[in-house]
């Protein structure tokens, strides 16, 4: 063996020589090397447990062949291994026989009839015949054991693979084998169903139809089905998905297993949100408002609807108009709005994220780090919202590099999130003041200091309360840029395709390919012909000047600050006062309700284009059914109004629109359409560069709570009031009603009983709600999720404060 | 409100500390709660969970694969009669007749005054002495019909000498402080076991 590589060993296989890396099993060995092994339990991205022992092969070690499972078996040099062996088929089908005995075989009614590996493997390697004439096993069937996951106990065989699905990867052990023998069926504890926020991903690996989801169960055959492989834009994580539909209509999303970014997982969210493209709600017909009655929309053609919007667009000016949101377009669509807002109307009012993110240029400014990156370094140091809530599946990974040990997680928080199982310190600070206690840490002689000061760091920094200003993240960006020098970041910010807007410059003050706006790239200066050389207005400062009357025309560009801006009065004055409110949307939301002019855009699954996560990663959204109505694409309607505007965009497609980004966007030189659509760009094409710089600005520590006030702490939730969430009908029951969590001295202070409704008294507003104690919460905070059925923590919240107090009485 | 009383909430917490990792502590505290009640109820279960910091689905998993945790409430005095081979050869199956009779419940049943559960069993590994069965896990040998309805009767007494179902041992364990690992890590442990430190024990 002269010429053995260390760490590699070569193995026979089926007569061929294999390569195979030194512990890997034999079964991984064999797919690489392009043999197929049947089998059941073994998932590449959980751990072994040889459950099933369909992927039992002919193995000679020198002692003559043997069979044993491959995927228990790690491959050793010189084994020699037959998978195609007379006992090797045997084997196979006594398995078969065996895990047929008590399996109902009622394909004809099951979902996963038509793409199972049961009934697939058994019409390969079956025996074609059984021997079982005996009764088999009943059990009720099927049997809820959460909201979206229905379990057959008859069809099940026993894999292991939800059950360590579970417990392994989601970390929510909450289905288990229970009995023993004949009897052993997976099951919940009772009243304590499979609430996980990752349970649709044991559906998809069920290799047979014991788990199906509610909101799939008997709605298509899989050969009916169409597919295009696409990526989620829930939030900036930018999971590969498969996009299934039947009929033009989304049916299923399914994980695509990408290396670098979902593992194959994803969140429920992102999983079952399809049926809000479906909605019977969805705006089909631009709507204007009756100017005989304030209160009526009418139905409109889109001539007249433009032609309206092109009016308050020139009437108000290039100063009088604000332009909000962006970030749930795609890069084109994005690129689009940049290029009309700064070469037509000439203004830079414009701003992707609401007013709950990071500064633009502080976002470019950042050394970048990979999802991959941080599950490698010594140190992720987590400042910013609960991961879990807000990007599930970065928190999924992150857990589990850190459950492995490949990397250990530090969180500043405060309150509690659900990363704290995993992490390796969680460190409690007060709301607004966690750069504070990263200070503290690093300048006292505690081992973390020494590994953050000396190991590699990840920062993922974001805001993690609604209820404090982006100062304190600032603060922390700024310390960990000064004392951490060698740090990286992931930056956490809201909506899915926030990093793709900013990257097309939809934010005050940069320009598409990252670049600052007194720093334009020439080509283009050369192929947009003007761009403002001011710095305009973030969503802040647009929904400031509105309400003053300084901005008269408000464009909201998939957005709705009324229930996602953090300061609910300062967006409802603005959308009041301001004389045109322009809204493209999917939805009547609380803010578009209130426009005066709604033009219906495409939604997820119907527009084609690139999107890009939190890390810069560019990857493509395939379009798979055909819009309803007469709804358009969001750069389509901006290239019509460039047209009512005496303007031309030039822009005909979105391929072209690519062409032109990547001519005009320095960071995005080089990502050729030719390259989007190749084979590479299923992982994602990585953009790192960036030219713009941030000056920190000097931030002021949050003023103390006095003694009778509460700290409010508000972050979002997965299952919250969010517009997709609340138009699919499976989800929308899973957002609980708010409750305002606050630690149970406090409450016995106040003489409140837990559970009871309080008086919550804010600068804002005073409103009734159910008051609840909980005791992993700090004393002097009062947590309330942002963004519930019914009730926003923003009606609280001032958004020009540092941080914001409450306070509660009895009713 | 508790499961455990606050006698054996005191136990549970001792028992926890023996082993380097919580969750090792499930089945010991299994047999507790088994002792407390006579059967591991669903709130037992779901306690357990969070003292080893579990899920409840995990520690009903474990205690189901176990038929000696019964997870319905069983009778003060579980009579378990041998079914297998050699006690099958020597007339279990007659035993377990004139047993059902005597109690008046089936094979698996409970008597109404919660005084006896009657099971059939495997092996117990007495095979010279057949038949045999266990009351509440104690054996008695070549048990005759008499000799059953005498042992019944025995068993009706105040004071049998039998103890109740669920009690493991009259004798509780106790492990003093300074001889339990602890919550280290077994490859973290690099002096000799504490145990075999007798020195300080003699003084
Ligand atoms: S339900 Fe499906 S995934 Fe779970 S053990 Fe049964 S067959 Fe395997
Ligand atoms: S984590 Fe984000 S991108 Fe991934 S599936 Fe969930 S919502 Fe979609
Ligand atoms: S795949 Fe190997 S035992 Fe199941």
């Amino acid at each position: 063996m002269s010429d053995s590589v260390p760490n590699e060993v070569s193995v026979n296989i089926n007569g061929a020589e294999v390569r195979a890396k030194a512990g890997e099993m034999l079964i991984a060995a064999a797919d690489r090397a392009g043999v197929h092994i049947p089998r059941f339990c073994y998932h590449e991205r959980m751990s072994s447990v040889g459950m099933c022992r369909m992927c039992l092969v002919d193995v000679d070690t020198g002692r003559g062949p043997m069979l044993q499972p491959s995927c228990m078996v790690p491959v050793a040099e010189g084994m020699s291994v037959d998978t195609q062996s007379e006992d090797t088929k045997r084997a196979q089908e006594g398995i078969l026989e065996f895990l047929l005995v008590n399996h109902p075989l009622d394909c004809p009614v099951c979902d996963k009839g038509g793409e199972c590996p049961l009934q697939d493997q058994t019409m390969a390697y079956g025996p074609g015949e059984s021997r079982f004439v005996e009764e088999k096993r009943h059990y009720e069937k099927p049997i809820p054991i959460s909201d979206l996951v229905h379990l057959d106990r008859e069809r099940c065989i026993l894999c292991d693979r939800c059950t360590r699905f579970a417990d392994e990867i989601a970390g929510d052990p909450l289905i288990h084998f229970t009995e023993r023998g004949n009897s052993t069926q997976v099951l919940t504890f009772p009243d304590e169903p499979f609430s996980s926020y990752f349970s649709g991903n044991t559906v998809q690996i069920c290799p047979v139809g014991a788990l199906t989801a509610a909101p799939y169960r008997f709605k298509a055959r899989p050969w009916d089905l169409d597919q295009v492989e696409s990526t989620c834009t829930t939030c900036s994580m930018g999971c590969r998905t498969a996009v299934q539909s039947s009929r033009n209509e989304l049916v299923r999303y399914l994980g695509v297993d990408i290396e670098s970014v979902n593992h194959g997982w994803l969140c429920d969210k992102g999983r079952f949100n399809f049926e809000a493209t479906n909605s019977e709600e969805r705006l089909t017909v631009p709507l204007i408002r009756d100017p005989n009655d304030e209160r009526q929309l009418l139905g409109s053609d889109w001539g007249s609807a433009l032609a309206n919007a092109a009016e308050a667009i020139l009437d108000a000016g290039s100063d009088g108009i604000g332009i909000i949101g962006g970030s749930r377009l795609t890069n084109e669509d994005a690129y689009a709005w940049s290029k009309l807002a700064r070469s037509i109307i000439r203004t830079d009012n414009l701003d992707a994220q609401l007013g709950d993110g990071l500064p633009a240029e502080l976002v470019h400014s950042l050394p970048p780090a990979t999802i991959a990156d941080a599950c490698e370094a010594d140190t992720v140091l987590v400042v910013g919202p609960d991961l879990k809530e807000e990007l599930a599946i970065l928190h999924l990974r992150l857990r589990g590099a850190a459950t492995k040990g490949h990397t250990k997680v530090v969180e500043i928080n405060a309150a509690p999130s659900g990363c704290e199982p995993y992490v390796e310190r969680a460190i409690r600070c007060g709301s607004g003041e966690a750069a504070k206690y990263l200070g503290e840490i690093l300048n006292s002689d505690d081992d973390l200091a020494t590994r953050l000061r000396e190991g590699s760091v990840v920062a993922v920094v974001g805001r993690s309360s609604m209820a404090e200003s982006d100062h304190s993240s600032i603060a922390v960006a700024a310390l960990i840029r000064d004392e951490l020098p060698h740090a990286t970041f992931l930056t956490a910010l809201r909506r899915g395709n926030v990093r793709g807007a900013l990257d097309m410059g939809l934010a005050p003050g940069v320009l598409p390919g990252r670049t600052a706006i007194d720093n334009p790239s020439s080509a283009l200066d050369d192929i947009w012909g003007y761009t403002p050389s001011m710095k305009g207005l973030d969503t802040t400062g647009m929904l400031q000047a509105a309400a003053e009357g300084k901005i008269r025309t408000l464009v909201l560009l998939g957005a709705d600050p009324l229930s996602d801006f953090p300061d609910r009065n300062l967006a409802a004055e603005a959308i009041q006062r301001a004389e045109t409110v322009i809204s493209l949307d999917n939805f009547l939301t609380a803010s578009s309700a209130q426009a005066d002019i709604i033009l219906p855009t495409t939604a997820y699954g119907e527009q084609g284009g690139t999107t890009t996560n939190l890390e810069g990663r560019i990857s493509r959204l395939t379009q798979k059914i055909t819009p309803p109505g007469s709804v358009r694409d969001d750069w389509m309607i901006a290239t019509e109004l460039a047209w009512r505007l005496g303007g031309d965009l030039n822009l005909t497609s979105k391929e072209q629109i690519w062409r032109e980004i990547e001519q005009v966007a320095p960071s995005h030189a080089g990502v050729t359409v030719e390259r989007i659509m190749s084979e590479e760009a299923r992982e994602g094409i990585l953009v790192q560069e960036s030219s713009v710089e941030y000056i920190f600005p000097s931030v002021q520590e949050p003023p103390i709570a006095d003694g009778y006030g509460l700290r409010l702490i508000s972050g979002r939730k997965l299952w919250d009031a969010s517009t997709t969430t609340s138009m699919s009908p499976s989800l929308r029951p899973l957002a609980e009603a708010p409750v305002l969590k606050v630690h149970p001295t406090d409450l016995q202070r106040l003489g409140i009983l837990s559970g009871s409704d309080v008086r919550v008294i804010s600068t804002r507003s005073t409103e009734n709600l159910k008051a609840v104690a909980d005791e992993s919460l700090e004393r002097g905070t009062a947590l309330l999720p942002f963004n519930q059925p019914g009730f926003g923590a923003n009606r609280f919240i001032d958004a020009t404060a540092a941080v914001n107090d409450i306070r509660i009485e009895t009713l | 409100m508790s499961f455990f009383s606050d006698e054996n909430t005191r136990l549970a917490e001792e028992i926890i500390k023996r082993y380097p990792k919580a969750r090792s502590a499930m089945i010991p505290l299994l047999h507790l709660a088994q002792e407390q009640e006579g059967w591991v109820t669903e709130a037992a279960m779901a306690e357990i969970a969070e003292l080893v910091g579990t899920s409840s689905a995990e520690v009903l998993g474990t205690c189901s694969f176990y038929e000696m945790f019964k997870r319905e409430p069983v009778g003060k005095y579980l009579i378990n009669i041998c079914t297998t081979m050699s006690c099958a050869l020597m007339g279990a199956a007659d035993l377990m007749q004139h047993a059902e009779k005597a109690l008046g419940v089936k094979s698996g049943g409970t008597t109404e005054d919660g005084m006896f559960t009657l099971e059939g069993a495997e092996c117990q590994a007495a095979c010279t002495e057949a038949p045999c069965l266990q009351v509440n896990y104690r054996h008695r040998y070549r048990v005759t019909a008499d000799e059953f309805d005498a042992m019944l009767a025995e068993l009706s007494t105040p004071d049998p000498g039998v103890p109740e179902h669920g009690v493991l041992s009259q004798i509780r364990q106790h492990i003093p402080e300074k001889n339990t690992v602890g919550a280290l890590p077994p490859e973290e442990v690099n002096a000799p076991p504490v145990w075999l430190n007798t020195e300080e024990d003699q003084s």
